[in-house]
Formats: structure tokens, C-alpha cells, sequence
């Protein structure tokens, strides 16, 4: 088919617009590893080992938690804040506790103030990777290890740093249950044991 | 025959079709236009009527006037409930009418399709039959937003109060009504009209000039409107794709802007003003075009700079599209990111500033002729620059943490489109009403409408800006009581606006009873354009033999 003069610049705008839609999706995908590559709006960052590098600067490390609504879950620090120095690993805890009579599986998501401190907040692990599952009424401790990025100090922005804090929201995790209640089902009818709720990343 | 000059479309089979045939099945760019601007005049009249309950509202402080509107019979706590509400609701389709259903048809597709064609010497428009969709999706989308208001959103109260940029969770978790369903619906059908009208003007602008009438000596107005409707057709579709995510958000539990399985919601404000910043351009862009064809016509000299006054278009349009972000500094940014942005921004008012000074180096030294739509034109011109100059206060991160969200950005934005834009139109109005309708507009009621509004808006906005530097929050029903002074001088100014639109309406029933008849360019030797060797109206086809440009 051959297409007229107008026909084919019409076909050509057609195609940027489809492309501008295209894009505003593939925005989604984008902006996710945008944030994790620079540590916007206070996106952590991850390790597999601990820095070899410790430095005799002191960065104060806050802790907060919080429930989204519908997570009848008790969240909280095991510690308000600890002093640590810089690129030395440590060791915090947070309790949860389901107060309901059902048992609940929960995700965390986090970041830290100031924003700008993401990028140098490095955990090597950390119970938010993973889903959580209270059984009713369990109460359990959720461990994290981290350091601070010894990278921090030849970032000129991160000089007036001296306390940054990390937050943590749970949120009940429906998708996850019900995929748990599939498996249970599933096994209930074959006979077997409990199975054991899948941990992601 | 008297004061018509001869054309040589005259001499062809000027057939108009039917009534209904003619004004529903419609074809012509011209009568395209006119159902435009019928339609931008009914949403003008609903969005300021909604305005009008804003301030009335605001008059005093405490919720005393909207209270009237709600359901007398319920409780008091009741009914101070639906009247927050329905001030929340008003607010919200105040904004969405003005912008989608009033300046944007009155300018692009009212303005645009009656003269883009004509400046051009095109014998209409590419696609004449999807200038008809274009215009009819306007209609169903207009029905759709009239649902959405009249359906249930927060609860059972009626409408979505969102505001107009609909941000999540407030537009996905917490209305859960239909009427932000509807309202997303209204908006994709509002956006698929307009990318359809872009392609049209793109195709129309490109192919269809008459012969000599290169780019670079093609009307402002027609420059103006191909880079309004490259803007239209970049940033919509991302609106299109940010309001289908909500959609899904809502109805399809995908998870784009909820934080509790993995979304975020600042990515929508990301989506949002990366649609939202041009689109201001694109209220803007067509007005500028107008009112440099107004202020060369009544200085009798061409444009001064016309190339610089076309790119500065350009440039402001390629600029508009990396700028988004200074509507969400308080988002928690790093501080180069708010550097580049506030830089980004304010290197805005260089172009901006090229367009200001040539149309006042254009007054300079002409014969300037203060008629109607001259005053309109330089009304525009002062008003603009004040909104402009705030824009560039606003612009600053360090300034805008404590501005954002306040009066003073709403006094900012109203001056550059309300006051600018709608200027703007009105100009065009009067300078293009004898033109588009053969007869002449009634002087005593358009000199009536231009200084009732002038005075009008600037008692409604200058206030504004006061109550902003003081803290007065924006999008609150109420206030403290260290506030009513200016707001109660803003609702004064809304009064005497309303006798200036009254004004218009008395003007144009007075034109039509003494249908004085017009003449093919009733401006003299400064209207140069194409459209003014047409009679007046210009027949039902136009240029039917392409003129020659040298």
C-alpha cells in the first residue's frame, strides 16, 4: 500500500506517540534502577561482605519502624540508635509481634534520611530482603547487619552527615499469604508436611 | 458589492450543508472551530461558576458558604462534611475544566483549526473527518467528567477531590468511588482528542502551505501551534500512561504507586509533571502567537525579531520537557538534583524574555492604535511578565520549600494562565470575532469587558500573593482568621470579574442585534496575514486556488 504524503506523516507522529507511550511504562522499570544505582530518595544498598576498611570516623545510626494499616503486627528497634564507626559491620535487631489470631506474612520496605546517605548504606543482610511470617501471636527478633560505605567520606556532600536514619515499614503481604494457603492446600491434599513459606528477594 | 473584496473562492460552488449535516457531521476547519469555541465558552461558564463558589467560600473564614449547597435535612457534622467536600470537588474540576475543556479547545482547537488553515493558505485542514472525531471525543469526554462529578468518590460523597494532578494514595487508596474511574476515562478520551487534533495540525502545517510559504515565513501563530502540538503529541501519551497505571492500581491490584508491594508513589508525580510542565507550555504557546500577530497589526509594523520570536517557541518547548521536577522539590531531591532543576528552569526566562522584549520592540516606534484586542494584547503582555517573574522566583529550591503549596504559587499560575492565557483568548476573540462571524463586536461592552477584568483579576490574585508569603496554605476550605482581609479584597475582585464577563456575554448579544456588517480586514495596513484577504466570514471554502506567497 502506498501511503500519501499526509498519510505518511500522520503514520510518522502516530509512531512517536506510541513510542511516548511505550516509554511512560518502561519509565517504571527505569526509575526503580535509577533509584537503586544512585540511592535516590534514600534507597539502600546492598553487600555480600563486610568492608575491610574501618575508619576512625563516627556516624550515628538511628532506627524506626512502622506498620502500614492492616498489619495488626507490633514493630520495634531493639535499640534506639548505635555509634558506630565508619565501615565497621554491625549488629541490630527489631522485634515484631503478631497480635492477631491468624497467622500473617509481612514485607518491610525501607530507606534512610538524609536521602543522600542511601548510597552508602550498605547491608550485607537483612530480615527485609525476605518475606515474614508470624504465626498467630509469635513474636520474633528480625536481625540486620550493615556498615556505612567508607566511600562516604570522599563525598563532599556527605561531609555535615553525622546521624542517618533508617526506617522500616512493614506491610502486610496478601499476595504472599494466599500463595502460602495454595502450598498449604496442596499439601493438606497429598498428605504431607507443612510447608515452609518461600523467602524472595 | 460594498466593503467585501473579491475572492476567487466566491466564484465556486459555495454549497453549506444542512443544518444538522453541517454542525454534527461537521468537516470544515471552520465550523470545527466555532463548535470549539462554543464549547470552551460552556466549560468557561462551569469552571467559573465553580471558581465563583471557591471564593465565595473564602470570603470569610470558617465553612459558612458551601454549607447552603448540602443536604439540609442531615446532621450538622453531616453537612460540614459534604460541604468540605464539595470544596475539595470544586477545586479539582475548577482546574481540570479550565485547562482540558476551556483554554485548550478555545485556543488550539477554536483558534487553531479556524486560522491555521487559513494563515497557511491550506484549503482546510489534512484530515477534515478526524477534526470531527477529534472534536466529538471532546464531547464524550466532556460527559464523562459530568458523571465522575456527580458520582460517588470519598465514600458516599459525590465527585473526586483529589485535586487535579490526582496523586496516589489519595486517588487509589483513599477514593474509591467510581467517580475517579470516570474521571480517568474523561481524561484518556480528553488526551486521545488532543493527540488526535496534533497529528492533524503536524500533517496540515507540514504539507499543506501554500506554495512559497516557507517555515521560516509562516505566520507566529501557525509556528505557534506546530510546537503546541509537538508538545501535545510527547507529553499526553505519558498523562495517558500515568492515569492507566492509577487505573490499574485501582481496579486490577497492580501495585505501579503502592508502596506496600513494592510501587511508589512519587513515580507517579515523576509521570505527572513530565506531562504537567509542557502542558502549561502548550496553554501558553498558542497565546503567544496571538499576541504577537495582535501587537504587530495594531504597531502597523512586521514582528520585531520574527525568526528569534519562532525558535524562542522552540526552545521554550524543547526546555519545558526537562524541567518537570521543580513542581516536586519538598519530594526529598538531592541538592545537585534541585541545582540542575532550578537551573534548568530559570534558564526558561531567557527565551521567555526574547518574546517580551520583541513584542515591546515591536510597540516601539510603530503607530500604535489601542483598539480591543490591542488592550487585550498588552493586558497579556503586563500580566504575563508578572507571572512570569514570580515563576522565576518560585523556580529556586531554596525559595520554593517554603512557597510550595501555598498562595503565592497559586497567585503564579494564575497570572500566567488565567490572567495570560485567558487574555489571550479574549484577544483573540476580538481581533478574529468580525473575521470568523461577519459582523463587528460592540465596542462599548468589549472596552467594558477589558477594564472590568483587568481590574477584576488583579484584585482577585495580586492579594494572593500576600497570603502566600504569609503561609496561607492552598487547597484548604479554611483558614485563619489572620487571612481574611486579602481574601476577603480576592472575592471583591471575583465579583467585579463576573460583571466583566457579563460584560462579554451582553457584548456579543449586542453584536448580533446590530449586526454591523464587517469588512475583509477592518484593521488597515497591519493585518498582513493570509486570513484578511478573505472576506469576512470567509466563505464556506477557502482558498480553493492556492495563493502565491513571494
Amino acid at each position: 500500500m502506498k501511503l500519501s504524503k499526509n498519510g505518511k506523516t500522520a503514520l510518522t507522529v502516530g509512531l512517536i506517540v506510541a513510542g511516548m507511550v511505550g516509554m511512560s511504562f518502561a519509565a517504571v522499570p527505569l526509575y526503580r534502577i535509577f533509584c537503586q544505582v544512585t540511592g535516590f530518595g534514600g534507597t539502600t544498598q546492598r553487600a555480600e561482605f563486610a568492608s575491610d576498611v574501618v575508619l576512625d570516623r563516627k556516624i550515628t545510626v538511628r532506627f524506626d519502624s512502622s506498620t502500614a494499616p492492616g498489619l495488626p503486627w507490633k514493630f520495634k528497634p531493639g535499640q534506639i540508635s548505635e555509634e558506630i564507626k565508619i565501615g565497621q559491620s554491625a549488629l541490630a535487631y527489631y522485634t515484631a509481634e503478631n497480635l492477631s489470631d491468624e497467622l500473617i506474612i509481612g514485607t518491610a520496605t525501607y530507606n534512610v534520611v538524609p536521602n543522600k546517605a542511601g548510597l552508602y548504606f550498605r547491608k550485607i543482610e537483612c530480615f527485609c530482603f525476605t518475606e515474614q511470617v508470624l504465626a498467630p501471636g509469635e513474636k520474633a527478633e528480625l536481625p540486620m547487619t550493615f556498615f556505612i560505605d567508607p566511600d562516604i567520606v570522599n563525598d563532599r556532600n556527605l561531609d555535615d552527615v553525622t546521624t542517618i536514619t533508617i526506617s522500616y515499614s512493614f506491610a502486610r503481604n496478601e499476595a504472599a499469604e494466599a500463595e502460602y494457603y495454595a502450598a498449604l492446600d496442596k499439601e493438606a491434599a497429598i498428605g504431607g508436611a507443612k510447608p515452609e513459606a518461600q523467602g524472595g528477594n | 458589492m460594498a466593503g467585501t473584496a473579491t475572492n476567487t473562492a466566491e466564484h465556486h460552488d459555495d454549497h453549506v450543508p444542512s443544518f444538522f449535516v453541517r454542525w454534527f457531521f461537521s468537516t470544515n476547519h471552520k465550523d470545527i472551530g466555532t463548535l470549539y469555541l462554543v464549547f470552551a465558552i460552556l466549560a468557561g461558564v462551569i469552571g467559573g461558576a465553580m471558581s465563583g463558589l471557591i471564593r465565595m467560600e473564602l470570603m470569610d473564614p470558617g465553612v459558612t458558604f458551601l454549607t447552603s449547597f448540602t443536604d439540609q435535612n442531615l446532621p450538622e457534622a453531616a453537612q460540614l462534611d459534604a460541604a468540605k467536600n464539595f470544596y475539595n470537588v470544586l477545586i479539582t474540576y475548577h482546574g481540570l475544566i479550565m485547562i482540558f475543556f476551556m483554554v485548550m479547545p478555545a485556543l488550539i482547537g477554536g483558534f487553531g483549526n479556524w486560522f491555521v488553515p487559513l494563515m497557511i493558505g491550506a484549503p482546510d485542514m489534512a484530515f477534515p473527518r478526524m477534526n470531527n472525531i477529534s472534536f466529538w471525543l471532546y464531547g464524550a469526554s466532556a460527559f464523562l467528567l459530568t458523571l465522575s462529578y456527580f458520582a460517588p468518590g470519598y465514600g458516599e460523597q459525590l465527585g473526586f477531590g483529589g485535586g487535579w494532578v490526582l496523586y496516589p494514595p489519595l486517588s487509589t487508596e483513599n477514593i474509591t468511588g467510581p467517580s475517579m474511574d470516570l474521571l480517568i476515562l474523561s481524561l484518556h478520551l480528553a488526551g486521545a482528542s488532543s493527540i488526535l487534533g496534533a497529528i492533524n495540525f503536524i500533517t496540515t502545517i507540514f504539507n499543506m502551505r501554500a506554495p512559497g510559504m516557507t517555515l521560516h515565513k509562516m505566520p507566529l501563530f501557525a509556528w505557534s501551534v506546530l510546537i503546541t502540538a509537538f508538545l501535545l503529541v510527547l507529553s499526553l501519551p505519558v498523562l495517558a500512561g500515568g492515569i492507566t497505571m492509577l487505573l490499574t492500581d485501582r481496579m486490577f491490584n497492580t501495585a505501579f504507586f503502592d508502596w506496600t508491594a513494592g510501587g511508589d508513589p512519587i513515580l507517579y508525580q515523576h509521570l505527572f509533571w513530565f506531562f504537567g510542565h509542557p502542558e502549561v507550555y502548550i496553554l501558553i504557546l498558542p497565546g503567544f502567537g496571538v499576541i504577537s500577530h495582535i501587537v504587530s497589526t495594531f504597531s502597523k509594523k512586521p514582528i520585531f525579531g520574527y525568526l528569534g520570536m519562532a525558535y524562542a517557541m522552540v526552545a521554550i518547548g524543547f526546555v519545558g520537557f526537562i524541567v518537570w521536577a521543580h513542581h516536586m522539590y519538598t519530594v526529598g531531591m538531592s541538592v545537585n538534583m534541585k541545582a540542575y532543576f532550578t537551573a534548568a528552569t530559570l534558564v526558561i526566562a531567557v527565551p521567555t524574555g526574547i518574546k517580551v522584549f520583541s513584542w515591546i520592540a515591536t510597540m516601539w516606534g510603530g503607530s500604535v492604535e489601542f483598539k480591543i484586542p490591542m488592550l487585550w494584547a498588552i493586558g497579556f503582555i503586563f500580566l504575563f511578565t508578572i507571572g512570569g517573574v514570580t515563576g522565576v522566583v518560585l523556580a529556586n529550591a531554596g525559595i520554593d520549600h517554603a512557597l510550595h503549596d501555598t498562595y503565592y504559587v497559586v497567585a503564579h499560575f494564575h497570572y500566567v494562565l488565567s490572567l495570560g492565557a485567558v487574555f489571550a483568548i479574549f484577544a483573540a476573540w476580538y481581533y478574529w470575532f468580525e473575521k470568523m462571524y461577519g459582523i463587528k463586536y460592540n465596542v462599548f461592552f468589549a472596552g467594558a469587558h477589558f477594564w472590568l477584568m483587568f481590574i477584576g483579576v488583579n484584585i482577585i490574585f495580586m492579594p494572593q500573593h500576600f497570603l502566600g508569603l504569609q503561609g496561607m496554605p492552598r487547597r484548604y476550605v479554611d483558614y485563619n482568621e489572620a487571612f481574611s482581609l486579602w481574601n476577603h479584597v480576592s472575592t471583591w475582585g471575583y465579583l467585579i470579574t463576573l460583571l466583566g464577563v457579563l460584560a462579554f456575554f451582553v457584548g456579543i448579544a449586542a453584536s448580533v442585534l446590530q449586526r454591523r456588517k464587517g469588512v475583509a480586514n477592518p484593521w488597515g495596513e497591519g493585518a498582513t496575514t493570509l486570513e484578511w484577504t478573505l472576506p469576512s466570514p470567509p466563505p464556506f471554502h477557502s482558498f480553493n486556488e492556492l495563493p502565491k506567497i513571494k
